[in-house]
């Protein structure tokens, strides 16, 4: 149960104030999730670089030395960027896949949070407002985003609880609601192989998601076969490297605003997420209609 | 005539004041500015009094009024005029869903859409779109009449009692024990009244469906078991 | 000449049991499931599973009149302005007028107010009976609403929204169309004599954070002044406790699967929810890891019988009890004087839980002007009252006996358990030994 925001921007020339908008919106939605909150941004990419966020319990002995310790692993030139508990590791895209597995060995206690080319994710225990300061979400920038704030139901209040979830490379969910079939489809992607975090249903939402996808799926397909396999009452915010996706199941009692102007695509659980978004009086809102895709792309 | 900001002053001195008012009060014409989408703006009116909202308000915007006169110069949340009692709120934009939920007198109008659960489990209020509403409009709605000129969303009086629905346009599908009816004399004066009192002069009730209970579902029935 | 097996004693199945094939013959007769009043009847682990310890050389107990036992409870002391201040830790459950007569729920407003207690409406709104009656009601707020008004809502004492009950967590109620009288029809708005479908979700809000802003709404409605309470039947009762405090409850209301029911399916009452004794400690648990406990009262209810009863549930970290059934039962319901009339009906005094058919010979499930006759509210209020009494008073016998000067002093150490079920439940040891299943990882 939760507060769920995203923003796609069309106009460039309001990246430099993604992470602001995106900080706000997240702030706003605390009501609906006090326990802790998340984000996931898009941008920066870099023709051949790829990023990979992790996150760890001690970042001061993890990270010391992981930029270096890395780059000889790799043998290739590795870039490590603080945030906090959470680091981004700029590397050459064609090394992402033998980063993670060397990380693993080189340091099991840090946790890939997400990695693609484009985004990063950072979500903490916590009010919104303080996880948005201590990540300085505010000064990012990007082309588009999702955030969530928490109010756990049944499944533990930690970090990995938090949203988003990496559904793939560049993916990630953000839901709220609460799925009603998600043990039975969890034993079933274990089966298929996947691994879990958490004992969180939104995880098996975006595991699904990304068994779907890798099995070939589009996004749209995927988000298609999930409003026939997934039980309870969802909406899903998902992010790719180019854009972003709506889904509400079929019942879609639980709240869901979209705005949309020349300039951006915007998503809250609640209006009140979007007043501060610039020429909002004038924007087309509306409410997505349930068991609908909706999908917006650069 | 007072006004109360919202993003300077806290919500409670709003709905405090709308609540002191009494017989005699010279004050009772209220204008909120900024709600910003903040939740429970004018909840809870008791006299006969006027509130202008200038801006978007969140959910529950002139829960349980009665009597009151409350216009929204923007969108509504969730369950705005919910168990509204008498008195006329007024949306001049969209509002979200369980617009008018169990409300059991009075006037809504809502100029533009209406999402899901326009009207769930209405009690006696009146309903009037201009727009469209969504799915599972009118569910178990009880007495009252809802109208709405544009179209009707999937589901359309599921399970439906005693209320009456009217649509101008196109329904996507009709719930449980909902069937189309006969437009009788009656209907069409009433209709003449809702749609006079809504400000919609420029419709003929001519051009609405009437829709109402089958009543097949009344009492239990075997046969009726896959409907249940 | 072919062998013959020899004859045996005929044996009735275990698992088809008499019951049981009287249900399939019964189904299959009318195509329809069993509805029915009341609450679970099957046996589960309960209260009676759990002993006091008492006083003895390393603890003092209290002597019976001169030294007090204090039974005061105060509900709602979170954020409302007008908290309730209760004598006694038992309440009256919510129980609707349509599914009791008016004399019933005026009985139990003056037993409720003779004993210093609350009493509470239900799916049908608020009478004048019992309003006029009761000190102190709460009003329920529920997803039918039945009645649902403002002005009762600001002269209630406090607001329940009912999330769920015992009888039937995740299911909405059914009232036939037998009960359905003009008073009730008129009261819910619905036609006369038609079925009285009752919706399992509230119309206007679905999980947590849209109740956190429903709770805004009518604390708003209602100027900061009442106590609200969620109930909620016993299904998750960890989460379910730990997201209404989070979604700013004053008051939590657990009702286990032995709470009773006006009307519902048979199957969901006795297939559906946890028992009473297995939600406490799960519930007690969530609001001390919320360091809520004590805080955000916790109101226990379904089988609530007698002082052991109250007194083991407020050990167990409850701050109340209530009842509903039982307070039925001290008003007149089931009473052997009306066997004749209870063989008629093809039930028994004791057993009789056809309460939606309205054909109550005792006066209190119907609204039959002549039936209900036979309940007069003054002589049931005070029956009432003196059970409630009694009640209370068993309470504080064992509460002194362990050495305390409240009840709510009582805790989980003062009890122990007769059964490996019932420790494991109520997380106490089993008797005799220092051994709670479960715990310690064993």
């Amino acid at each position: 149960m939760c507060g769920i925001v995203g923003l796609f921007l069309k106009d460039k020339t309001l990246e430099p104030q993604l992470g602001a908008y995106l900080s706000e919106m997240l702030i706003t939605m605390t009501d609906r999730g006090p326990d802790s909150a998340g984000i996931a941004i898009y941008g920066g990419e870099r023709d051949g670089l790829g990023k990979i966020t992790v996150q760890s319990a001690a970042p001061d002995e993890d990270f010391a030395t992981l930029e270096a310790d890395l780059g000889e692993a790799l043998a290739k030139s590795v870039q490590l960027t603080i945030k906090a508990s959470h680091a981004v590791i700029s590397l050459p895209a064609e090394c992402l896949d033998a980063a993670r597995v060397k990380l693993a060995e080189l340091r099991p206690g840090v946790t890939v949070m997400g990695s693609g080319e484009s985004v990063e994710i950072y979500k903490e225990v916590g009010l919104p407002k303080d996880v948005s300061e201590r990540f300085e979400v505010a000064a990012m920038t990007g082309s588009h985003g999702i955030g969530h704030t928490r109010m756990a139901t049944e499944s533990a209040v930690t970090t990995y609880g938090a949203h988003p979830f990496s559904t793939g490379p560049d993916q990630c969910l953000v839901h709220n609601g609460s799925l009603s079939n998600h043990n039975n489809l969890r034993r079933e992607l274990i089966r298929d192989g996947i691994t879990f975090e958490t004992e969180n249903d939104s995880e098996v939402a975006a595991a699904y998601l990304s068994n779907k996808l890798a099995n070939g799926e589009t996004l749209g397909e995927a988000l298609e076969s999930g409003l026939s396999d997934l039980d309870g009452f969802f909406t899903f915010v998902v992010g790719t490297k180019s854009g972003f996706g709506v889904l509400r199941d079929p019942i879609a009692c639980k709240p869901a605003v979209m705005a949309e102007t020349e300039q951006y695509v915007a998503f809250g659980s609640e209006y009140r997420a979007l007043v501060n978004l610039p020429g909002i009086e004038s924007a087309r809102v509306w409410e997505p209609e349930p068991a609908t895709v909706y999908f917006w792309e650069h | 005539m007072p006004t109360f900001d919202l993003a300077e002053c806290p919500l409670r001195d709003l709905n405090r004041a709308l609540h002191e008012v009494t017989e005699g009060s010279n004050d009772i014409t209220f204008d909120v500015l900024n709600p910003r989408g903040a939740h429970a703006v004018a909840v809870g009116v008791d006299a006969p009094i006027r509130v202008d909202v200038h801006g978007s308000v969140g959910y529950y915007c002139g829960g349980m009024n009665s009597e009151g006169v409350i216009t929204v110069y923007g969108n509504a949340g969730p369950g705005v005029a919910e168990n509204m009692m008498s008195g006329t709120v007024t949306i001049k934009g969209d509002a979200s869903q369980y617009a008018g939920a169990t409300g059991r007198g009075g006037l809504l109008v809502i100029d533009g859409n209406a999402s899901s659960r326009c009207g769930i489990s209405m009690k006696g209020i009146d309903i009037v779109v201009k727009g469209n509403i969504g799915h599972m409009s009118a569910f178990m709605a009880q007495s009252g009449n809802l109208v709405v000129l544009g179209d009707a969303g999937d589901a359309l009086g599921d399970s439906l009692y005693e209320a009456r629905l009217f649509v101008r346009g196109s329904v996507k599908s009709l719930g449980a024990d909902c069937v189309q009816k006969e437009m009788r004399e009656e209907h069409l004066i009433l209709l003449q009244d809702l749609l006079d009192r809504a400000g919609f002069t420029d419709v003929s009730p001519n051009e609405f469906t009437r829709y109402g209970s089958a009543r097949e579902l009344y009492n239990f029935n075997i046969d009726n078991v896959d409907a249940y | 000449m072919s062998y013959r097996n020899p004859s045996t004693t005929p044996r009735q199945s275990a698992t088809f049991d008499e019951y049981t094939l009287s249900e399939i013959r019964r189904a299959a007769a009318t195509g329809i499931y069993d509805i029915r009043g009341g609450g679970a009847k099957r046996k589960v682990p309960h209260f009676d599973d759990l002993l006091f310890l008492g006083a003895s050389v390393s603890r003092y107990p209290l002597e019976g009149y001169r030294e007090t036992c204090g039974t005061g409870v105060v509900l709602g002391s979170r954020f409302a302005s007008k908290p309730i201040e209760l004598k006694i830790p038992i309440t009256i459950a919510g129980m609707s007028f349509g599914s009791l007569s008016g004399p019933a729920k005026e009985a139990l407003g003056r037993g409720a107010t003779l004993a210093g207690t609350s009493t509470t409406t239900g799916d049908g709104g608020m009478t004048e009976e019992e309003r006029g009656h009761s000190q102190t009601l709460v009003y329920q707020y529920l997803p039918s609403r039945y009645g649902m008004n403002p002005r009762d809502l600001r002269r209630a004492d406090a607001i329940e929204i009912v999330v769920g009950q015992g009888a039937k967590p995740g299911g909405g109620g059914m009232l036939l169309g037998q009960k359905i009288s003009d008073r009730v029809a008129d009261m819910r708005t619905l036609p006369k004599g038609i079925d009285q479908r009752s919706a399992c979700r509230h119309p206007d809000w679905t999980g947590p954070d849209d109740l956190e802003i429903k709770i805004l709404e009518l604390r708003e409605i209602t100027n900061w002044e009442k106590p609200i309470y969620i109930k909620v039947g016993g299904a998750r009762p960890y989460y379910d406790t730990a997201l209404a405090v989070k979604a700013g409850a004053d008051v939590v209301v657990l009702d286990g699967m032995q709470g009773g029911t006006a009307a519902t399916q048979e199957v969901f009452i006795e297939h559906v929810g946890q028992p009473t004794l297995a939600c406490i400690r799960p519930a007690v648990k969530a609001l001390q890891d919320l360091g809520m406990h004590r805080k955000v009262q916790l109101i226990v209810s379904g089988g609530i019988r007698n002082g052991a009863d109250v007194a083991k549930a407020l050990a167990l970290g409850a701050d109340a009890v209530s009842i509903g059934t039982a307070a039925l039962i001290a008003i007149g319901d089931n009473d052997p004087r009306w066997e004749a009339e209870y063989q008629k009906l093809g039930s028994t005094a004791g057993a009789y839980d056809d309460w939606h058919e309205g054909q109550d010979p005792a006066g209190i499930t119907t609204q039959d002007p002549e039936l209900m006759k036979r309940v007069d509210p003054v002589d049931a209020g005070r029956r009432l009252a003196n059970y409630l009494k009694v009640m209370t008073l068993e309470a504080q016998t064992i509460a002194r006996a362990c050495g305390k000067n409240h009840v709510h002093n009582l805790e989980p150490e003062d009890l122990c358990a007769l059964t490996l079920e019932s420790a494991a439940m109520a997380g106490v040891p089993l008797a005799g030994t220092d051994w709670v299943p479960g715990r310690n990882g064993f």
